[in-house]
């Protein structure tokens, strides 16, 4: 399926560290600044129990899921050990300091 | 000396996980062959589910790849089942024709999916759930197919058709039985379970007999006994195992339903011997993992020259790898021969638990919903521990200090013997010696040296346990980090932030030469706090390293959605705050209003995008219901209505918690007033507690009715309200200066000593300095969270808004 850019938000308006909730249609999305300003989208959606990643404390390239505290990389979607799984990723694009997600 | 020869026969994980045992004993005692009919190296069946529901992937699942083979120098004859077995010569002929001698041979042959014997049983499309073929199988169809049956609403029925579900199928399951598990529930749980999965998706056919599969190549649908028919393009068979005993038989050993062992794993033949699935001991054929792992040790032991004691047969449990639908199964669960049951239901959060008991002694154990009592609950049944002196109350409910519970649940208090990871087979001994032989400071790392948790993961919460043990002694002698990211300790980083005039969690991870930069759930809120105590003017409070609660001010919930539960000072309300709290619950349609336990109304669902909103038309102030801050305080009626009471202690409590309200300290804080000695607001198990007594106020402190109840000690006797809202007052602040984050004020308390707290508090030199350091942290920052936000447009955006693209 071909997919659509979705406009998210001004690229100031995303604060580092704390996710950003996306709804496009069924998709849950969580975007996120990194402290070095690149950005970085997921399923907002944990593998263990569905916590929202959006709200997860954010360090370096990863997010902990608020609920169970699942450790998981922003970059590839990767659940770091000791845990198991993938979570979606989704391309980002940054355009005249414009935040697009690719659904 | 020529090294005698082991083949296994069967390159699962019975088999796999008894040899190595024998490698951990002897590596040197023999050469070794295994013999493997699939063609994959040694997996984790039971991640299978994982697989299908898209929680793992194939790599992820295999316990030991070609590479393990080679180093241990054992010889893998791959994807080549054994054909023969020729008991007298010891030799074994495969399939491909090769013939391997052997001095000691290990049967671990597992068992095959039951394939119902009905019309159409063969046809393209019905498949069993076993293997990673089958797993590859089933996921590949839902590529190109839509309906999917699955006959048997058992475990495994269970999770393959939540992962065929999550392929995005339409999956039904058929089951024979009035409820689901109908072997490991009881008809209440089974019942709820159902309810589960159909909000997850899935669809039931009950009390439905399948008497054909319908299609003449592939499947096209099953027709059941009363002429019903069902389409499907898919089936999946997963009404039982049966053992594999084809070899074993061909060779002439004892073979009932399994292969016929003693307690020492020893078939009929000398010398050959079965482990797993495939085995029967006692009568008795066990299709979980724990059994396999025990048996194996066994084995490993007999097969090595080590004493060992003999094998007694297996107390096992089951829960279920599908998400949401938490349930806990052991032992014997019908009322049957003089067990006799107890049981709760929770409607509201629908968690069910039901204890079979006979002879004193719990013997059974159904738990849906809420399952964080499984492990108190194993172990009584486990120790067949007399519970005569527990009544049913006290044995239902979490902890409380009455029961064996707390002992049972105490996993340092176990034997090195017992197994803390049922899905490896990794017991408390075993990871033990890991902790202290490699020195490992995680579960994580525990997880990577001793498989342990690496599964399920429901033993991670023990870990943790036994790490804290360990390293909580070492504590006495060299300072333990306050996490994985330092060394450093609570204290340490405090002094170094006040030297060193630190201001901002990243000044202190970069300046105190953190492992990780950005720091960690567990040290980024603690640094933050602080960072607040320390510098309250100069350090601007970080939203990014506060947890999500203290973000939003409000609390995140299981399912994701948030909580508002508004101030009620003392516990007062009014009829317009009634009715105000009643028109928001109806206009955003919150799906509870609960009353908490403390005296206030608490809407729970809520949307985040909501909250401001909600916040607005509510019109009160925030109870601090999710914070590490003072909560509330609960009183009784007192004076005002009471005919025993003695002191105002609605009054006072209002004043106290108008002073006091949005303080953060280490922990939650909760405060009580009693107005007599009655103590109906139960002041004895607050943090702070007060009980009027006719010439003034009793003050308690350290109190805690949470996880480890503690009774309040009595800090002294006063006169006046004045005087308690002093001691209060120095009291928290005393408690947020040389508090550890996260520590509640019972272990504070423990920790500083009573008598040292004690003669701060009531020196009054000390209490006015505490006072006026408390003034200063909270000036300019009292103020009503909820407010704040709806006065600004820009954090409602920041933090509450989500965007639909």
């Amino acid at each position: 399926m071909p997919k659509t850019k979705v406009y998210v938000a001004r690229q100031e308006e995303l604060l580092p560290r704390i996710g950003y909730s996306v709804v496009c249609g069924e998709r849950k999305i969580a975007v996120f600044r990194l402290s070095d300003g690149r950005i970085k989208a997921l399923e907002n959606i944990s593998p263990y129990r569905q916590g929202p990643l959006a709200e997860g404390t954010v360090s370096g390239e990863y997010v902990y899921c608020p609920l169970y505290d699942w450790k998981i990389s922003l970059l590839d979607g990767q659940v770091q050990e000791p845990d198991h799984g993938t979570v979606a990723t989704f391309e980002t694009l940054l355009e005249d300091g414009k935040v697009y997600v690719w659904i | 000396m020529t090294r005698e020869k082991l083949l296994l026969i069967g390159n699962g994980m019975a088999g796999v996980r008894t040899i190595e045992e024998i490698l951990d004993r002897d590596a040197e005692r023999y050469d070794i062959t295994i013999i493997g009919e699939e063609n994959y190296t040694n997996y984790n069946r039971i991640m299978l589910s994982n697989v299908l529901q898209n929680k793992n992937t194939i790599e992820e699942i295999i316990t030991n790849p070609a590479s393990w083979y080679a180093e241990q120098k054992i010889e893998l004859v791959h994807h080549d089942p054994a054909v023969s077995l020729n008991t007298g010569a010891r030799k074994v002929r495969t399939q491909s024709g090769k013939e391997i001698g052997f001095d000691k041979c290990i049967l671990a042959t597992g068992s095959r999916s039951f394939i119902l014997p009905v019309e159409g049983s063969s046809l393209e499309g019905v498949l069993g759930f076993r293997t990673i073929d089958d797993t590859l199988s089933m996921l590949e169809t839902a590529k190109s197919y839509r309906k999917a049956a699955v006959i048997g609403g058992g475990l495994l029925g269970l999770e393959a058709a939540k992962g065929l579900v999550d392929q995005g199928m339409d999956v039904t399951v058929v089951h024979l039985e009035k409820w689901l598990m109908e072997t490991q529930l009881n008809e209440m749980a089974g019942k709820l379970l159902k309810a589960d999965l159909e909000q997850q998706g899935l669809k039931f056919l009950m009390e439905k007999k399948t008497s054909r599969i319908l299609g003449d190549t592939r499947v096209t649908g099953l027709e059941f006994s009363d002429g019903s028919i069902l389409e499907a393009d898919m089936v999946i068979m997963t009404v039982g195992i049966r053992p594999e005993t084809a070899l074993a038989r061909q060779a002439g050993l004892a073979v009932n339903r399994g292969i016929v062992v003693n307690d020492w794993m020893e078939t009929s033949a000398q010398g050959i011997y079965a482990v797993g699935e495939c085995a029967e001991h006692q009568g008795k054929v066990y299709g979980l993992v724990a059994p396999l792992f025990e048996q194996g040790k066994v084995l490993a032991d007999v097969l090595t020259g080590r004493e060992t004691a003999p094998y007694g047969g297996s107390t096992t449990y089951t829960s279920l790898k599908v998400s949401g639908c938490d349930l806990f199964s052991a032992g014997e669960i019908k009322e049957v021969g003089g067990v006799k049951s107890i049981e709760a239901y929770d409607g509201l959060t629908n968690s069910y638990k039901k204890l079979f008991i006979k002879d004193n002694q719990v013997v059974g154990i159904v738990l849906y919903g809420d399952t964080s009592e499984e492990n108190r609950y194993f172990k009584l049944l486990k120790q067949k521990q007399d519970i005569s002196a527990l009544t049913s109350v006290s044995l239902l409910p979490a902890g409380g200090g009455c029961c064996g519970g707390s002992a049972a649940d105490d996993v340092t208090q176990w034997a090195d013997d017992e197994t803390i990871c049922g899905c490896n087979g990794v017991t408390k001994g075993t990871i033990l010696q890991a902790i202290r032989g490699k020195d490992l400071k995680s579960v994580a790392e525990v997880t990577k040296a001793t498989k342990a948790g690496g599964s399920c993961g429901k033993c991670k919460g023990m870990i943790g346990d036994l790490l804290t043990y360990v390293l909580g002694d070492r504590v006495a002698t060299a300072p333990t980090g306050i996490c994985g990211c330092t060394d450093l300790s609570r204290d340490e980083i405090v002094l170094q932030i006040h030297e060193k005039g630190l201001t901002t969690t990243d000044e202190v991870y970069e300046q105190l030469g953190f492992r990780n930069r950005e720091g960690c759930p567990k040290c980024r809120p603690a640094i933050n706090f602080y960072l607040n105590v320390a510098f309250p003017k100069e350090h601007g409070d970080e939203p990014a390293s506060r947890f999500v609660n203290e973000r939003l001010h409000a609390n995140i919930q299981n399912n994701g959605t948030f909580s508002v539960i508004p101030r009620m000072r003392g516990g007062q309300t009014t009829p317009q705050q009634l009715m105000q709290i009643a028109r928001v619950a109806e206009k955003y349609e919150v799906p509870l209003v609960k009353v908490t336990g403390s005296q206030r109304i608490g809407l729970y669902g809520v949307k985040k995008e909501d909250l401001p909103n909600m916040w607005e038309e509510l019109d009160m102030t925030s109870a601090s219901a999710y914070a590490k801050a003072v909560r509330s305080v609960k009183t009784c009626v007192g004076a005002a209505f009471c005919r025993f009471g003695t002191q105002d202690s609605m009054g006072l409590g209002i004043k106290l918690e108008e002073r006091y309200e949005f303080i953060d300290t280490p922990h939650k804080f909760k405060m009580g007033v009693s107005a007599c000695p009655r103590s109906c607001a139960e002041t004895g198990v607050k943090d702070f507690g007060v009980i009027g007594v006719e010439n003034g106020f009793q003050i308690y402190i350290g109190g805690n009715g949470g996880t480890e109840v503690q009774e309040g000690q009595l800090l002294t006797t006063v006169e006046t309200e004045q005087e308690v809202i002093d001691i209060c007052g120095a009291f928290l602040q005393y408690y947020r200066e040389t508090g550890i984050y996260a520590e509640r004020t019972a272990p504070w308390l423990k920790r500083m000593g009573f008598d040292h707290v004690k003669k701060i508090l009531l020196s009054a030199e000390q209490r006015a300095e505490l006072l006026k350091r408390l003034d200063e942290a909270v000036e300019g920052k009292r103020r009503n969270p909820w407010q704040q936000v709806v006065e600004d447009p820009k954090l409602q955006k920041d933090l509450y808004a989500v965007v639909r693209g």
